[in-house]
């Protein structure tokens, strides 16, 4: 059985993950599980990230529409680097 | 599972006080592993099932003793009381509603007296022509109803009347006999409630496989929630099996933002959506707060068509929208009146929500909800989170236990008594 994943992705298309274990601290390596194709992930945390918050697959430009679930679910307000914890404090929704 | 009773029988006997939490923690609680590889061997399920008059399929036998109004709840209830094994429903309203609301309220109790998981009914009302009305609504079934007023009788003679013909029915319903059914004879509800993070993450998409599994299967199916899709309604509207069920979900849609939320709405969204609670868990935006609830129609299924409240389908098999409150209680009892007869319920942190005439099946991905409030979870479906099982799995071990619900395995919320029957109402009465 595979090891058990630090963070779950669903969509090939996705640019973000989400943190399964409370374990997430800065410079830490995760590997994530990409669920659409079943496969590994490996990436550098650049945050302490929470259980249940997200992590950035790739650099995010400020601007960036960010995509969750193959859709968009808002856009980054700031730069944020791969790796980096995303949340309210750099994403927003687009609807108001 | 015996040692373990052992030990948890031994550990009470050593105990001194009479009240141990440690005991509730190491008590053999149940909860069915996932048998999915049963499920993927034998491929398209089968279930056991009460064939009613008009060729629905029920996969519970109640005999429901149904008050029109508040004021009928006590003569129902003393009947439930004389004849044991009867169902008593009471809810707060029936007097001085009119229009739509009106006719709401006699599509949900119509419709909860013709549900399937229901054999007979006794009707029981402070007047005789609503009373009536409810009666010759649930008869078009063809199941035993019978009606009974209490004016100008009184609640003794009611209760006596009303409890010689339940017991009766009870007596009728007892015999019947469950019989195999294919799987399009299943009409299944989801709904989702105290979500977290790992709603969307797994518990969600488990139900999600489970839909689009039973879509190509031919069963009946439906989701609702209106509010709870704004941020994803675009994408919602695409799902639509016409161009017309799409636009007639973005009607029902905008006309709940336009009716309901502009007019009563004290501040903007933006601050109650996502909760305070949901940001903390990690979500960030109202979007993806809907995507994750949106997990739950799976990637293929589209609706055939987009109900009113409590409204049965009627365009076939295949998936329904229906408009709804996202409040747990409200929401299932609308589903169940309009004929769905097994629930499927994803919770993050642990809601504990029954229906009295359709089976509720908890299911949940959080493994601190697992471990706290086990006595609740039908199925466990965390090993998501840990890899042990991918949705393919999860899916197949959620159709494995709700077969196993429908052939008569008792729900969590039907074991711990729980009978949220809550009537959505569209304002208030005269």
């Amino acid at each position: 059985m595979p090891k058990a994943p630090d963070f779950l992705v669903h969509e090939t298309t996705d640019i973000v993950g989400v943190v399964v274990v409370e374990t997430v601290a800065k410079g830490k390596p995760l590997t994530g599980w990409l669920m659409a194709t079943d496969s590994d992930i490996k990436i550098k945390s650049k945050d302490a990230i929470p259980l249940g918050h997200k992590i950035a697959l790739k650099n995010i430009k400020k601007g960036d529409t960010i995509v969750k679930y193959g859709h968009d679910i808002g856009k980054a307000i700031a730069d944020i680097p791969k790796g980096g914890h995303v949340h309210v404090h750099n994403v927003k929704t687009k609807r108001w | 599972m015996a040692k373990k009773a052992k030990k948890a029988v031994k550990a009470a006997s050593k105990s001194k006080s009479p009240i141990v939490p440690k005991l509730v923690e190491d008590a053999p609680l149940y909860i069915p592993a996932p048998n999915h590889l049963a499920v993927r061997a034998k491929g398209k399920p089968t279930f056991t099932g009460y064939r009613r008059e008009n060729g629905r399929v029920g996969v519970r036998n109640h005999v429901v003793i149904l008050p029109l109004d508040d004021l009928s709840n006590a003569a129902c209830e003393a009947v439930a009381n004389n004849v044991k094994g009867c169902l008593a429903l009471p809810h707060p309203y029936g007097r001085l509603q009119f229009g739509e609301d009106l006719e709401l309220h006699f599509r949900t109790l119509i419709g909860s007296g013709a549900n399937p998981n229901v054999a007979a009914v006794i009707v029981i009302g402070i007047e005789t022509q609503w009373t009536q009305r409810v009666v010759d609504g649930i008869a078009k079934t063809g199941k035993p109803v019978a009606g009974y007023a209490i004016e100008q009788n009184g609640d003794h003679k009611v209760i006596w009347a009303a409890s010689r013909q339940a017991k009766e029915f009870l007596h009728w319903a007892s015999e019947l006999q469950r019989e195999v059914c294919p799987i399009e004879d299943l009409w299944v509800s989801v709904k989702c409630g105290e979500s977290d993070t790992t709603s969307g993450l797994a518990s969600n998409p488990t139900v999600g496989n489970f839909i689009d599994k039973m879509d190509a299967w031919g069963a009946t199916t439906c989701f609702g929630e209106t509010s709870e899709i704004t941020g994803a309604e675009m994408v919602c509207s695409t799902r639509g099996k016409t161009k017309a069920a799409g636009e007639k979900f973005m009607k029902t849609w905008q006309a709940y933002m336009d009716e309901v939320i502009e007019p009563f709405k004290t501040s903007d969204l933006s601050d109650s959506q996502p909760t305070k609670g949901n940001i903390e868990g990690g979500l960030t935006t109202i979007e993806e707060k809907a995507f994750g609830n949106l997990e739950k129609i799976g990637k293929k299924a589209k609706y055939v068509d987009v109900l009113g409240p409590a409204e049965e389908p009627s365009k076939g098999a295949g998936l329904y929208f229906m408009d709804t409150s996202s409040a747990a209680a409200e929401c299932v009892t609308l589903q169940a009146a309009a004929g769905f007869v097994v629930h499927l319920f994803p919770t993050g942190q642990g809601n504990v929500i029954g229906n009295p005439i359709e089976p509720v099946i908890k299911l949940t991905a959080n493994p601190r909800t697992v471990r706290t409030m086990r006595e609740h979870v039908d199925f466990d479906c965390s090993g998501i989170l840990r890899r042990e099982m991918n949705f393919d799995e999860a899916g197949d071990g959620l159709i494995d236990i709700t077969m196993r619900t429908c052939n008569g395995r008792l729900t969590a919320a039907e074991a711990l008594g729980h009978r949220e029957f809550v009537l959505t109402k569209l304002y208030r009465s005269a």
